[in-house]
């Protein structure tokens, strides 16, 4: 008995009485050898255990005995658990703990890339930045143009990006092609962008290199992703020198569904009539159209989204006719119809595998009168996509998929007692492209520190009867805790232009091939970024030397040029407190033999210096942000009839400052946004090129539609408070 | 014998649990009597990785990874930029932990609200909105759970005394909250040693800060 108490109350004491102590010691460093000072070193599922010191060392004794497991974790390292026996003898443990594969220190493919994000923390735009930056007026272009490897074209619609034309750059929403970005413009006047910057929660601008996910772009990809489920139901207003808007967001109960819709209606009148146009409008230029959303959580990780998207719009521009000599006019009036819907949907599967089914379909339709004929220009563009992703490890993945799209033009048009051309009457035009492509990548991550990504992506046109195969590599080296060298390489193949299909489909892919070098330094708020290329056009589709009898004979893939610069980008937010501003400089050395082009030229659009000064100031006590703009560029080509060079002569230097503020506050539960912009504070006479009459005689220059573009406006937003909603579902 | 050491089992059987028990609490009061004196991040690490053991060995309480996700949420106010966000996530992870092991409570819901709104100073411009309604709807939460928390009232206050006038705060918008915040805390009983009992001073020094004119 006596035996019997003398164990329980030996047990009772505590077992440590009995058994002998384990002494654990030893120190903790990383990878570069410098102790680590405050990490957690216990036994496994016991209170045994201690922090390390400054020098990185510890010792602790375990009271319990047998295996063990030790843990060692610090917050940004990787945690690391130690297999020991516990049986009195001391143990020393030395133990390396690797940095964590947070965003920061993990090597990204950063080549070619450009991106905004409100998820990531280490991007070179926040997607508030694109609203806010002067210039832009709201715009997504207008604000991408302030980026390096871009051209400041004025005239037309698109992003010209290094040495390409507006054609070259493709816009994708959720993975699915938009065919039709931009609102329809009369000539020598660029068109906005279709779609609010707000509707986005990440855009990724690619000037070169990107992955095999994207074809059907020459020179440049820009990937838009929509928001998720809103954070709470609002109402939005806006009005505007130029318009009024108002849109809904309701967010059900259980938060997991949302269904959204706004409508816009702007109508240039009333502004042009209170600012005088350098140009006349003939038809006032109106666009009405509205959206339609829905969103629906079905899993932790399965989201469906739907985007419609539906707008109308007019306008007519009248212009001296250069030919004339009585001043009669030359008109131009463009009725556009557009409708955009976009269905995706993507989920996680076990074991590691992700997958994204998206379709899409849209229409658009160009209803132009030009003078005193007639044409109707008709695109449908129908897909389907389909990608599966397999993760390897924390870090590395492959990718594969495959798309679809069924692409129908349609051109009808009756052209009869025009001077100078042909006589078309009720002609109707249709070309319909099956278009066919098998995607497939891999990240493979060497070691947090180098990735390189490999790839590819096989296309199909049923209307050119032509295949292609377009491999495409990026390989990056993180060089220090915030900066990484990046290398690319990749084929990109692009369908010529409808209107040359139109008369020839047969005609073979244009073919771009991009290498890429690229150095950047990415800290929370500094950004330096570096990047030489080469890029080389095969292909081009070539329309000379004319064919007047049979269009057809004069088209051919006979064209080629290069690109070759260099882009730089530094952004600080740091060095001046409340201070945000940016620089972008873009060198570039192009020249291409393309469509009327008789020897390798450089090409209008394209100049060699470009530089953009981007400041912002916010100032906190009164809410006030001020933004201002200032892009500089070089002279760019324009053809003169009379000098024997050809494209021998250069337009003066452009010089733009754009300025806006804005003032935020609060009534009631509405968020109130006060906006003033005026594009080309300056009133600075860009001059984009020059017309020339037929006989060369008389010229007039191609500019802005008015000097200066004013803009005031009030954006309201009613939060609708949720608080009950969760009170009522938790 | 054998009818003695039955005996013995059943009179020390529950005095053992009650060991474990004491070795339990005394730890958790060692710890917070050193986290009332915790001055920098470094001295909250040395408290975040002593409840961060008592976890690792008291898996069915939820008061340690309360008290893990607490001072890393004092680390993150402590830091700027990203870290903030590094603290935040370990504290969220510990807090659902809590969560796991004690649902719907007030204190845990408290804690989330503090969470949310320590993530805002990483960029007030864009966060303002979304973590701000966050933290203040957990706050309406823990309140609805028990009235008698003071916390999530401090939670509350402190949040409308941040936000600039024009949002809608402001230091006379936050008096009346931080006035109930230091009225409950006057009430509040901790329900043992070892049960949240923080904020006291913070609501008292909040009140005179909106009291002054």
């Amino acid at each position: 008995m006596n035996k019997v108490v003398i164990v329980f109350i030996a047990f009772l004491t505590g077992i440590s009485s009995l058994m002998a102590q384990t002494k654990i010691s030893g120190k903790v460093l990383d990878n570069s050898n410098h102790p680590i000072a405050g990490a957690n070193v216990y036994v496994r599922d016991s209170y045994d255990g201690t922090s390390t010191g400054a020098d990185g060392t510890f010792s602790f004794s375990a009271s319990d005995s047998g295996k063990a497991v030790v843990v060692i974790s610090m917050i940004s390292f990787e945690k690391v658990e130690k297999a020991v026996v516990l049986n009195g003898k001391e143990i020393n443990l030395n133990i390396t703990l690797s940095e964590g594969a947070s965003q920061l220190n993990t090597v990204v493919i950063s080549a070619g890339t450009m991106e905004a994000s409100d998820e990531k923390k280490v991007t070179i735009l926040k997607p508030l930045d694109i609203v806010t930056t002067a210039g832009a007026q709201g715009d997504i272009y207008g604000a991408l143009k302030t980026l390096p490897g871009t051209q400041q074209v004025g005239e037309s619609e698109g992003l010209f990006v290094r040495g390409g034309t507006g054609n070259e750059t493709k816009t994708i929403i959720d993975g699915m092609v938009v065919a039709k970005p931009y609102f329809s413009g009369v000539p020598d006047v660029a068109a906005r962008g279709r779609f609010s910057p707000f509707l986005f929660k990440g855009t990724v601008f690619s000037t070169g290199g990107y992955s095999a996910q994207y074809g059907q772009a020459m020179s440049s990809a820009l990937v838009l992703e929509t928001q998720d489920l809103p954070d709470k139901s609002s109402a939005t207003a806006a009005v505007s020198s130029v318009g009024v808007g108002a849109g809904i967001n309701k967010l059900f109960k259980d938060s997991t569904m949302s269904i959204g819709g706004d409508f816009n209606y702007t109508n240039l009148g009333p502004y042009y009539n209170l600012v005088p146009q350098d140009v006349k409008w003939n038809l006032t230029p109106v666009f009405e159209g509205g959206s339609l959303n829905f969103r629906k959580k079905t899993s932790e990780t399965g989201m469906l989204k739907f985007y419609g998207y539906t707008n109308y719009s007019q306008l007519g521009i009248s212009r001296p006719d250069i030919d004339s000599t009585n001043g009669s006019q030359s008109n131009f009036v463009l009725k556009n119809r557009d409708y955009y819907t976009n269905l995706t949907y993507r989920d996680n599967l076990a074991g590691n595998w992700k997958y994204y089914i998206g379709a899409s379909y849209s229409y658009n339709q160009d209803d132009i009168t030009p003078n005193n004929y007639h044409i109707v220009n008709t695109n449908q563009l129908s897909q389907g996509k389909i990608l599966v992703t397999h993760g390897l490890g924390s870090l590395s993945l492959i990718r594969f998929g495959g798309e679809f799209q069924n692409n129908l033009d349609m051109s009808n048009f009756d052209i009869t007692n025009v001077p100078g051309f042909v006589s078309y009457a009720h002609t109707k035009l249709r070309i319909e492209d099956n278009y066919s492509a098998g995607i497939a990548e891999a990240d493979i991550f060497l070691t947090s520190k180098i990735v390189a990504r490999i790839g590819g992506r096989y296309e199909y046109s049923s209307l050119q009867q032509k295949s292609n195969i377009a491999p495409r590599t990026s390989v990056a080296f993180k060089t220090g805790k915030n900066s990484q060298v990046s290398v690319a390489y990749g084929e990109f193949y692009e369908r010529p232009e409808t209107r040359y299909l139109f008369e020839k489909t047969t005609l073979n892919y244009e073919r771009a091939t991009h290498y890429i070098l690229n150095y950047q330094i990415v800290e929370e708020k500094r950004t330096f970024r570096v990047e030489a290329y080469y890029k080389q056009y095969q292909n081009l589709v070539t329309t000379l030397p004319v064919s007047p009898m049979f269009p057809a004979d004069s088209l051919h893939n006979n064209g080629q040029g290069y690109a070759q610069g260099i882009d730089v980008f530094w952004r600080d937010k740091k060095t001046f407190k409340n201070w945000d501003y940016w620089i972008s400089y873009s060198y570039l050395d192009t020249k291409r033999q393309y469509i009327n082009y008789p020897v390798l030229a450089e090409p209008v659009y394209a100049t060699p210096h470009t530089a953009s000064l981007v400041v912002k100031k916010f100032f906190p006590s009164i809410l006030v942000n001020l933004s201002a703009t200032y892009t500089y560029a070089t002279g760019r080509p324009y053809y003169n009839p009379n000098n024997p060079v050809f494209l021998g002569d250069r337009t003066p230097d452009y010089n733009k400052v754009g300025f806006t503020a804005s003032y935020v506050r609060k009534f009631g539960n509405a968020f109130s946004v006060f906006v003033i912009g005026v594009d080309n504070v300056l009133g600075t006479n860009n001059i984009y090129g020059y017309q020339y009459s037929t006989d060369g005689q008389r010229r007039v220059a191609v500019t802005a539609t008015a000097a200066r573009m004013f803009f005031i406006g009030i954006f309201m937003s009613f939060g609708i408070d949720r608080t009950q909603d969760v009170l009522n579902n938790n | 014998m054998y009818r003695l050491s039955a005996f013995m089992l059943i009179v020390f059987l529950p005095m053992l649990g009650t060991a474990q028990n004491k070795k339990y609490v005394s730890s958790m009061e060692k710890n917070l009597k050193m986290m009332d004196t915790c001055q920098s991040i470094a001295s909250y690490q040395q408290v975040a990785n002593a409840f961060e053991r008592i976890c690792s060995a008291e898996k069915k309480e939820w008061l340690p990874p309360y008290y893990v996700a607490l001072c890393n949420t004092f680390m993150a106010t402590m830091s700027a930029g990203d870290k903030i966000d590094e603290y935040c996530d370990i504290a969220d992870r510990y807090a659902a932990r809590g969560d796991s092991l004690n649902p719907n409570n007030s204190e845990l819901c408290a804690l989330h609200a503090l969470i949310c709104s320590s993530r805002i100073s990483v960029n007030p411009m864009l966060r303002g909105a979304k973590f701000g309604g966050k933290s203040g709807e957990y706050s309406a939460k823990a309140m609805q759970l028990d009235s008698t928390n003071p916390r999530p009232y401090l939670l509350q206050g402190q949040g409308k005394f941040y936000t600039p006038p024009q949002f809608g705060g402001g230091k006379d918008k936050a008096q009346p909250t931080i006035a109930k915040a230091v009225k409950k805390y006057e009430a509040f009983k901790p329900a043992s040693t070892i049960a949240p009992n923080w904020g006291r001073e913070r609501a008292k020094m909040l009140l005179e800060e909106c009291n002054k004119k």
